[in-house]
């Protein structure tokens, strides 16, 4: 199936090129990554590709500049007017894609839509009591807490037609865990931004134009935009060889050098704030992919410390990602607000010590886990799960891998069912790069009710975590609040709730004439794209 | 008395014409000589290979990569070179090479024993019988093979779970190549039956009043079986070949245990890098292997045909 869909991708790629050779002045653009947008419905998944890509079609609120720096997008004003109310002022005149104007009430219903279940985005929304209509041009959201994120939070929230979602049946959002239970805004987009989606093929290939009537002005020269999806490493990297693709992302690290020395290509790299870790199901009282019954031996810290010195993840560092990765010791990288260098030593590699570890713990033989993993999210996802198999076999642990493409990775194993072992994701907190972003969404305990560790997938829990966490988040005075988050991240390594591996290198790669902003959260935003 | 009878029989073995025809052909001999090796490789890997690519325990990730031995940064005990986890690549082709041919030995075997059932029941029951198998047999002929091996194992996997398919995934190969190679078998022993089943011989024994199935068995099969054995030689290679594109397709065998199709594929994310032996070795061992048992196939047909004589 994997080679059908490339060779119907090249087939129009190679046509698009025919178009795009005929117009002098035309500048198509086409880029591909290893795996597809899962939906076009904008709360579907809570993943950055998923989602930078769909606000090329969508707008929040609020927007991130070519520096990360908020500015206004669908709103033009914004202000904390009390310490439990904010209030924004809306962009006049600015109309839908179908030529439905903007208006207040479409907020109000896409925050409330994002905010509630099966929606993925719904973590963002905890401090969040009620958004309500002052007026056809005032928005006011008032909060449960005092939440000095809250605009920053809604960078990620992307505003739909009321009108057009209550017209087609897309009123609620669509579930990630049931990728097949899909809603006119799954294949369908209406919304306020720089494109228009023209043409949606799933896993294939998704094509989209300029927006005539953007309120904006155009920063971007592009006239069609062609997403390929090609999962082969090789493959992606030959389309970009040969001019067939503009731009591909991820750029496989054995092939990066090869890019950046080549006469057509180019490679442009920075950090990334994403972190790469693995974690445990420590929720269950028995593992649903085990050949331990009765128990779970992932409850023991012994068994979890075990797991983190079995890993030699310099040999991660230098064979699988050749150096283009940062190993770190915390669920936050350089570059996010709450990152505590001093913190950042991870426990030595020591395979002994792990052995004796499981064998204190009662586990001499090892045991039998399954373990999921993605094969087409983050760079070398599958081959750093392989070579962790392999390490952990030498202490006795029998690991049954399975590495899947994304869509099928994130509905089994996000929420509500959490349906995994052990497992391999990765974070950044790319719409408040604050720490807070990631102990609220990663490492509190599960709680649907009040919006805390929607994306815990393992059911990690300490109650001084959970207070440490609900007390930052609104404390403001910086000195006190760095405390706190130092103090949290030591609970998390002394309980070694996940094992973080690295952050892994920003890179993308071009052909020469194309000039793009990279920033560090991974984000692609088309409108900051040039063809030369 | 029994040594000299059996060695008057090897012998008469020797002078028979097949065996003449062997003797003369030099290209026979050494495909012969290379599949006899090839096997006999494969199944002594575990006392042979120096390393168990299938034992995890036996990987170290800072192999990974090394270059065949005689390039400068080869390493002793790595003859061919390493993959990306540290596996080595002449263990891995022979551990592999076991993983391929037992699907190619398996499905053909499958695929035989269904064609020969089909076709000799189709061939001596005619009619309406005969008209629903050729039918059936026609509209899978009018797919390629490799499709209605992707379709059967895309349905399996449908059906059972994944962590049940990574260790089912032999079993499903084999059943899905297999399943897509009967035609040529049944198509055939249908053919030789219509004309068998007429001659004297078929007659007499229907008239003795033996049963149907003893004869088909004991009578007909028999002589339809020359033309078979060539159809499954050369089947080998093309069943080797597509367990090898299944995967590299990635719907093949898991990658903890390669086949050779899974280190083509595994390989050729490391083309453009350099690593270029990851890949090539186990695609020359592929080919070779192929290449042989489709000569042994060629010759046994052109032996085996009386009109060539």
């Amino acid at each position: 199936m994997a080679m059908l869909r490339h060779a119907r991708a090249g087939v129009w790629a190679a046509l698009l090129l025919a178009v795009g050779g005929s117009l002098a002045e035309a500048k198509p653009f086409r880029f591909a990554n290893d795996g597809d947008v899962g939906s076009m419905d904008p709360t579907f998944r809570n993943e950055t590709f998923q989602l930078t890509f769909i606000s090329n079609i969508y707008e929040a609120l609020l927007r991130r500049d070519r520096n990360l720096k908020l500015e206004a997008s669908l709103a033009t004003e914004w202000k904390q007017v009390e310490p439990m109310l904010w209030r924004f002022k809306l962009r006049q005149g600015v109309k839908f894609h179908d030529g439905t104007p903007f208006t207040a009430d479409d907020v109000v219903f896409s925050v409330n839509r994002a905010a509630t279940a099966p929606s993925n985005m719904t973590g963002y929304f905890a401090s969040l009591k009620e958004v309500r209509k002052v007026d056809d041009s005032t928005i006011e959201f008032e909060t449960k807490v005092i939440d000095p994120l809250l605009d920053q939070k809604l960078v990620q929230i992307y505003i739909l037609s009321k009108p057009w979602a209550e017209k087609n049946g897309a009123s609620k959002s669509t579930d990630v865990t049931k990728p097949a239970e899909e809603n006119h805004a799954t294949r369908n987009a209406n919304g306020t931004g720089p494109f228009v989606l023209k043409l949606r093929d799933p896993g294939v290939k998704t094509v989209i134009a300029p927006n005539p009537n953007w309120w904006d002005k155009a920063e971007h020269n592009l006239t069609e935009v062609t997403f390929s999806v090609i999962q082969n490493d090789a493959t992606r990297v030959a389309a970009l060889l040969s001019g067939e693709i503009d731009f591909i992302y991820t750029v496989p690290p054995q092939d990066t050098e090869r890019l950046s020395k080549a006469d057509n290509t180019k490679i442009m790299q920075g950090p990334e704030t994403r972190v790469v870790y693995l974690g445990f199901d420590q929720a269950r009282d028995e593992l649903q992919e085990s050949n331990v019954k009765g128990k779970n031996p992932y409850k023991d810290v012994r068994v979890r410390e075990a797991f983190y010195r079995a890993i030699d993840i310099e040999a991660i560092k230098t064979r699988v990602m050749r150096g283009q990765a940062t190993p770190v010791a915390l669920m936050v990288a350089p570059g996010i607000n709450g990152y505590v260098k001093e913190l950042d030593v991870r426990p030595k590699y020591d395979p002994d010590a792990a052995k004796k570890l499981l064998a204190d713990a009662g586990y001499t033989q090892g045991f039998e886990t399954g373990m999921d993993c993605p094969n087409d999210r983050y760079v070398n996802d599958e081959a750093i799960c392989q070579a962790v198999v392999a390490m952990l076999a030498r202490i006795g642990i029998k690991v049954n891998l399975l590495a899947q493409t994304r869509t099928k990775y994130f509905a089994k194993i996000l929420g509500p069912g959490y349906n995994t072992s052990f497992y391999m994701l990765g974070w950044s907190p790319a719409s408040t790069y604050d720490t807070h972003n990631v102990f609220e969404q990663l490492l509190q305990s599960r709680n649907p009710a009040a919006k805390k560790g929607a994306f815990n997938v393992g059911g990690y829990s300490n109650p001084q975590l959970d207070a440490l966490a609900d007390k930052l988040e609104q404390e403001v005075d910086k000195a006190k609040r760095d405390a706190m988050i130092a103090d949290a991240h030591k609970i998390f390594q002394k309980d070694f709730a996940n094992i973080p591996l690295h952050q892994q290198a920003l890179i993308w790669s071009m052909r020469k004439n194309i000039d793009a902003v990279q920033l560090a959260d991974n984000s692609f935003p088309l409108r900051f794209v040039q063809v030369k | 008395m029994a040594s000299g009878s059996s060695e008057r029989a090897l012998a008469r073995a020797w002078d028979s014409d097949i065996a003449y025809s062997f003797r003369s052909s030099p290209l026979t001999m050494a495909a012969a000589a290379f599949t006899a090796l090839y096997l006999l490789g494969a199944m002594l890997a575990p006392w042979i290979a120096p390393q168990d690519p299938f034992d995890l325990k036996q990987l170290d990730l800072l192999n990974a990569f090394l270059p065949p031995v005689w390039e400068v940064e080869g390493k002793a005990g790595f003859l061919l070179g390493a993959d990306d986890q540290g596996r080595d690549v002449l263990s891995t082709i022979l551990y592999g090479s076991r993983v391929s041919l037992l699907v190619g030995f398996a499905s053909v075997v499958l695929a035989m024993l269904l064609g020969i059932g089909l076709g000799l029941i189709s061939g001596y029951a005619g009619g309406a019988v005969d008209a629903f198998i050729m039918r059936v047999a026609d509209v899978q002929l009018s797919f390629p093979a490799i499709l209605i091996a992707l379709l059967i194992d895309g349905v399996t996997r449908g059906l059972i779970s994944a962590q049940r398919h990574e260790e089912l995934a032999v079993f499903v190969l084999v059943i899905s190549i297999g399943l897509s190679f009967w035609v040529q078998y049944a198509r055939t022993v249908r053919g030789l039956v219509l004309v068998e089943k007429n001659k004297e011989y078929v007659l007499a024994a229907r008239v003795i009043g033996l049963p149907p199935a003893l004869i088909m068995l004991r009578h007909v099969l028999p002589n339809v079986l020359g033309p078979v054995l060539v159809i499954a030689t050369i089947n080998l290679g093309v069943a080797i070949i597509t367990e090898a594109t299944l995967s590299f397709l990635g719907v093949g065998v898991p990658s903890t245990q390669p086949s050779l199709g899974t280190l083509i594929r595994i390989g050729n994310d490391y083309l453009f890098s350099g690593e270029w032996w990851i890949t090539i070795f186990p695609g020359a061992a592929l080919a070779l292997l192929v290449l042989a048992v489709n000569l042994l196939g060629d010759w046994l047909r052109d032996a085996l045909n009386p009109k060539l004589h």
